[in-house]
């Protein structure tokens, strides 16, 4: 069977050229749409689905969709349901940055959120505030609180590396050991580490035997432990990437049993399971957790319930794979902030992108969070002045190959003079 | 109608084109439009000496950094205007060009492509080793106030469209006159034929020389046009996955044909946009397209172009 058409190469020609002289009569026709109140609001879902972020995006994607399910579930946002629309970034700040502007000029989206490595963060920023987007970031990374973005880019989910380094030096220093030797990547995020633990260790009575940063091609790392002080008497590292397997294994090989007391940051191990070959020198060593992956003794109902909303185990992993580990010392950022998101709206009665601004202020003006289903990992307390949130930090002992809570600090652990005021900054 | 008013023809006309499409575009495309352009132009730089002289490099990613760097950090730490830093962009590019080329000329075939991927590793470690300065991977942004010169504020979209536009059409039209001149035609003779050409009486090591320098210091100029317009400077811009992209964009786009580096970015950047909403797997339809390309059209779109339309294309 035919279909008769009446399409000409004439008429189609027409027809071209009839749309072309109507978007030339409406220039700029397409570029300040934005969505109607009664259609969803859209929450662009900046995500690492390829890239070397791939392990944290997958884990950031199920956090965000359960969140976003329940607060649907509960009647979505001013009374419209939450739409997450998904964007790879493929971990690289150059795509971030077209991303944002996708979720801006082509998606419609509300705000952008979600994003984690601090390079797709600085990368994007410039680009959220060129297009007067909120932009809710779920990084870790010190940028927000240190002034380097601006005034669209806020923190409100999640607790950022210097406050969570200074937190470590109190415990590390009154019950492990005062001389510390630190192995760090040698770049940006290896030196945070470097200067806010180093100076947080001399503030309370410890010192630095020896600074060890390590090239981050490095792939065999035997040659560094002899540079290690024989008085050392903690071991801080903080070595993130593929190669963290083998760092471990050669640390174990070289000290053998008469290690020094070895304190490390989870982000090297997150998605990965404690039980892997190799890991086994790691017992009885100490861990930061920003949320302890197993299930505590004491766990709180708030955990429990978060942990079994998106699906996750008592011993941090997917229920429908145990062998499929989560990043749970960093995804619950992307529950939280999607929380705060809901509060600000509600509290500026945000209706539209006309509203963009009132949400930036009215989550600046965000103190306390209380602890809750809302915010499982632990209370928080908000700086609006430097769009950064802080909160309780975790520190846990290796054993039985599990993840044992030693110690939770205070949120007043974590807290530094501010950096920044973006509030005085124009919008 | 003579060869060269064709050519003239064809590139001021596609010039007029990106002009108009500033008034009908939509806001996203207007932006990627704009990042294509400076894209294109890195690519363009990269097919000076890849297409027309024949050299396959796999560190241009190093002249594109250069030229960011070079801006961006006089920028952020000497307080520099964006017109002396652009200019420092550029002389970082071709100083780091020349200094390249005069060592890695010593090579030739993979030899050539392997010297020039090492240096452009070490140039990247350079970057991380001075973290203090450059953030290394991170990054820094560079402000909004920061970028503005003249009373020209680049982050407005339609001026950062225009930048984009006088930027690209600058390189289009200077590498038309270049390709023409006695000098790309000794290139364009050294591709074909390098001992036929030596043996004419031209002085290879020179001519190559200069294509390394043209080609750095016109991919510097992207790099550091992207990060006056963009914001952003970053390690990342310097890594491996940098100087494979424009050996990309101009393959599919067509080497050795100067609207083939414009054609390769705009034809990637949407591949990749578009099928990247479809699965995550889109470097692999990138893979695909570009092995099927291979197969089918080896010459790249403005290759075929040229064999089946127009052979004087330039």
């Amino acid at each position: 069977m035919t279909n008769k058409t009446d399409t000409t190469r004439r008429g189609a020609l027409k027809t071209l050229a009839a749309g072309g002289a109507a978007a030339a009569s409406m220039p700029l026709w397409a570029r300040y749409t934005h969505a109607q109140s009664a259609e969803p609001i859209k929450i662009g879902f900046q995500v690492h689905k390829t890239g070397i972020g791939a392990a944290y995006g997958r884990w950031y994607d199920r956090t965000t969709t359960a969140a976003a399910a329940l607060i649907n579930e509960a009647g979505g946002i001013n009374g419209r349901p939450v739409e997450i629309i998904a964007e790879d970034d493929g971990t690289d700040p150059a795509r971030g940055a077209e991303v944002v502007a996708k979720f801006a000029n082509q998606h419609g989206c509300d705000l952008a959120f979600g994003t984690l490595f601090s390079h797709v963060v600085v990368g994007s920023a410039p680009t959220a505030g060129e297009l007067k987007l909120p932009y809710f970031v779920v990084s870790e990374g010190h940028h927000v609180a240190s002034g380097a973005l601006n005034r669209w880019t806020l923190q409100p989910g999640i607790t950022d590396v210097k406050s969570q380094v200074m937190s470590m030096a109190p415990y590390v220093v009154g019950n492990l050991g005062k001389k510390v030797t630190m192995l760090f990547p040698d770049y940006a995020f290896g030196h945070d580490h470097r200067d806010f633990f180093s100076a947080a260790v001399e503030a309370n009575g410890g010192e630095i035997a020896a600074l060890i940063p390590i090239p981050p091609t490095e792939t065999s790392f035997t040659k560094y432990f002899p540079k290690i002080p024989r008085d050392t008497e903690v071991l801080y590292h903080v070595m993130v990437g593929p190669a963290v397997l083998t760092f471990v294994k050669e640390l174990g090989e070289f000290f053998g049993p008469s290690a020094p007391a070895i304190f490390g940051f989870i982000d090297s191990l997150e998605a990965v399971d404690l039980a892997s070959p190799g890991l086994e020198f790691l017992d009885g060593t100490y861990f930061w957790e920003g949320n302890p992956r197993y299930a505590q003794a004491d766990q709180t109902e708030y955990d429990k319930f978060y942990r079994e909303k998106v699906g996750v185990d008592a011993n941090g992993a997917s229920v429908s794979d145990p062998t499929d580990v989560s990043t749970y010392a960093h995804m619950f950022g992307c529950w939280e902030t999607l929380y705060v998101i809901k509060a600000g709206m509600e509290a500026a009665g945000y209706s539209g992108p006309e509203d963009r601004q009132a949400l930036v202020e009215a989550v600046e003006a965000i103190t306390d969070m209380p602890q809750s289903n809302e915010h499982p990992q632990g209370a928080k307390l908000f700086n609006g002045k430097t769009h950064q949130v802080f909160g309780p930090q975790y520190i846990s002992q290796v054993g039985g190959g599990k993840l044992n809570v030693v110690h939770t600090t205070s949120i007043e652990d974590t807290l530094y003079p501010d950096e920044v005021d973006y509030t005085t900054m124009s919008f | 109608m003579t060869e060269t008013a064709k050519a003239v023809i064809l590139h001021l006309g596609l010039i007029a084109v990106l002009f108009a499409l500033q008034f009908v575009l939509p806001a996203y495309h207007h932006g990627n439009m704009a990042r294509v352009m400076v894209l294109a132009t890195y690519a363009m730089g990269y097919n000076l000496l890849f297409g027309y002289t024949g050299l396959l490099s796999l560190g241009h990613a190093m002249f594109f950094a250069a030229g960011m760097y070079g801006m961006a950090l006089t920028v952020r730490h000497l307080g520099w205007t964006p017109p002396p830093a652009l200019l420092a962009g550029l002389l970082s590019g071709a100083v780091l060009s020349a200094l390249v080329g005069a060592l890695a000329l010593r090579t030739v075939g993979v030899a050539f492509m392997i010297v020039t991927l090492m240096f452009s590793q070490a140039a990247y470690l350079t970057i991380l080793y001075f973290t203090t300065w450059t953030r290394g991977e991170e990054g820094f942004v560079l402000q909004q106030v920061q970028r503005v010169f003249w009373g020209i504020d680049p982050s407005d979209p339609t001026t950062r469209y225009f930048l984009a536009l006088l930027v690209f059409a600058t390189c289009l039209m200077l590498s038309l006159w270049l390709v023409r001149s006695g000098f790309g035609k000794v290139l364009i003779a050294i591709r074909e034929n390098e001992d036929r050409a030596q043996m004419l009486g031209y002085d290879i090591f020179a001519h190559k020389l200069g294509a390394v320098v043209i080609s750095g210091t016109m991919s510097a100029t992207a790099g550091a046009v992207y990060a006056l317009l963009f914001g952003y400077a970053g390690a990342s811009f310097a890594g491996v996955q940098y100087s494979i992209l424009p050996l990309l964009w101009v393959l599919l786009g067509g080497a050795g044909t100067l609207i083939g580096p414009f054609i390769g970015a705009l034809f990637t950047f949407y591949l990749i946009d578009i099928t990247s909403g479809y699965t995550s797997a889109y470097m692999a339809v990138v893979g695909a397209v570009l092995i099927a390309l291979t197969l089918f059209a080896r010459q790249g779109i403005g290759g075929e172009i040229r064999a089946r339309v127009w052979r004087g294309l330039p």
